[in-house]
């Protein structure tokens, strides 16, 4: 009886009112942190991100990309254990996030790597297939952030909606290809998102299968 | 030559004797005192003197400045101290790099095992400025301080069916954290046509920026061949071994079909994964083009001729 009290305790608690505010704050930081250390690099000649602050900086976004879809997917899963509705509202503002950062990921790589070199770069994604992957995921990611409006839930439908929106799933394992690809030889951090997304799919697999078989889910 | 006096150092900056050497190989590194001298302290730049480039010029174009000293011993791939860029610099500065033995055998008549010391002795040590790109495409300039390989190579008076010369890094897990994971297959291997070894180019180098050799960077000995990707630059060398076939080097092991042998830098050639058509030089923000053999064309490229470099990449 005492797991019960505590967990209607959990399920009880509302939404901070600082919590809006500080998620918004949080997750401009990695974006900020990314241009302002790259700027400094190049024009001050400090090595904040090492000695090759564009392949460096190119990285960080990358990943924080990764985690912000990772963050994304813990929304769903956070509401259902915890009973916290409130959590709903800010998986679009995570998911804008993780488009942001890859429209700044991909800035990097587009003004400051290939230096708009228009050629290489359409070559680049011609003859690479890590690159023909990245670009995937973005456009399919410039779909979701296109149609994340309510309005645009109004206008597909619900269920239209959330089958497009599943693509999110799809943008998930092209990333984690795309930088597995990327990566010279050390696969470590690649194979860790990989588990961290398994993990996050397998959840949602396995409430499909118990709702399928009839049986209740909280 | 830059020796440094005892007034002149730090407290801060002298390297704990317990982290660099023990007393019994301080003392018999203290014998060879005359060559020890030579190199200088044990490169490490305090952050007020931005240590000088002195040297030759080897193939340099007219804008190509030495690269920092900062980025070239901080910006290592040195896979045995872990697989970050920094990792060498952080995780090497405890490796004892003496005593040290580098063994010369295989197909030569006079095999022979030197210390460090005896290694070098014979050779006058020269300051070259080369440029250096690494198969990532990011490249340096640097000024190096070696000897002819070639040196070591008459000295040993390679056998008539002597082909290759084959170049082995130190095995020592203990020391070199990266040699526990399987990156890699360890130790590592790097080779040579032996033509290519007793070029003039070739470098077996003990320093750069007229100091010791810092760990991340190969010390006590590395291999220098400016005209092909980094890797072929094999550190802290433990033998060298003349042979009569093409040896396996370990990143051709690693990745058959992304690294080959000859390794020649070659904008038309591409990695798999990446155009090698360009290159960041560190330090610069635009891209440069990379040239044929890194802009050793002139002196190397008769050792090609008629070969298909896509082919033998």
């Amino acid at each position: 009886m005492r797991w019960r009290a505590f967990h209607d305790r959990v399920r009880a608690v509302r939404e901070p009112r600082w919590f809006s505010p500080v998620l918004l704050t949080a997750s401009c930081i990695p974006a900020l942190v990314a241009i302002a250390g790259m700027a400094s690099d190049i024009l001050a000649h400090t090595r904040y991100f090492g000695s090759d602050p564009v392949k460096e900086g190119e990285h960080f976004l990358g990943e924080w990309t990764l985690r912000f879809l990772a963050l994304t997917l813990c929304v769903t899963p956070l509401r259902q254990l915890l009973g916290w509705n409130w959590l709903a509202k800010h998986r679009r503002t995570l998911g804008l996030f993780a488009f942001a950062t890859l429209t700044f990921h991909w800035l990097t790589y587009a003004l400051l790597d290939v230096q708009l070199d228009w050629g290489d770069l359409l070559k680049d994604l011609m003859k690479r297939p890590y690159i023909m992957i990245g670009m995937a995921a973005l456009v399919l990611m410039l779909a979701l952030a296109l149609t994340s409006t309510r309005d645009s839930i109004r206008r597909l439908g619900g269920r239209r909606w959330n089958q497009l929106h599943a693509l999110i799933y799809v943008i998930c394992v092209l990333g984690v290809i795309h930088f597995w690809m990327a990566v010279k030889k050390d696969i470590s951090d690649p194979v860790m998102y990989a588990a961290i997304f398994t993990a996050l799919f397998a959840y949602r697999v396995w409430r499909w299968r118990v709702r399928r078989s009839g049986g209740h889910v909280a | 030559m830059l020796i440094r006096r005892a007034a002149d150092l730090r407290s801060s900056e002298i390297t704990p004797e317990s982290r660099y050497i023990d007393r019994r190989e301080f003392l018999v590194a203290a014998g060879a005192a005359g060559v020890v001298a030579a190199f200088g302290p044990a490169g490490h730049a305090p952050a007020a003197q931005e240590p000088q480039a002195t040297g030759k010029p080897y193939g340099l174009q007219k804008d190509d400045k030495p690269t920092p000293w900062d980025d070239v011993t901080g910006h290592n791939n040195f896979y045995e101290f872990g697989s970050g860029k920094g990792d060498p610099k952080d995780n090497a500065q405890a490796f004892r790099t003496r005593p040290w033995t580098v063994t010369v055998d295989g197909l030569v008549n006079k095999p022979a095992q030197y210390q460090l010391e005896d290694f070098i002795t014979p050779s006058t040590l020269e300051d070259r400025i080369y440029r250096h790109r690494c198969v990532e495409a990011w490249s340096m300039v640097i000024p190096w301080r070696g000897f002819p390989l070639a040196d070591v190579l008459r000295r040993a008076d390679p056998a008539s069916k002597a082909r290759y010369v084959t170049f082995t890094t130190l095995y020592d897990p203990k020391q070199m954290p990266g040699q526990r994971t399987s990156m890699l297959p360890w130790p590592y291997v790097e080779g040579l046509r032996l033509d290519e070894a007793m070029h003039p180019l070739t470098l077996m180098t003990v320093g750069v920026y007229g100091r010791t050799l810092p760990n991340q960077n190969g010390a006590p000995l590395r291999l220098v061949v400016p005209w092909k990707y980094g890797f072929k630059g094999i550190k802290s060398i433990v033998r060298i071994q003349l042979t009569d076939s093409q040896p396996r080097n370990t990143w051709n092991i690693s990745a058959p079909s992304e690294y080959g042998f000859y390794s020649n830098v070659n904008p038309e050639v591409d990695h798999p994964r990446w155009s090698q058509a360009s290159e960041r030089r560190i330090g610069e923000f635009l891209r440069r083009k990379t040239l044929m053999f890194n802009g050793y064309a002139d002196q190397v490229a008769s050792l090609y001729a008629g070969m298909d470099l896509r082919t033998n990449y």
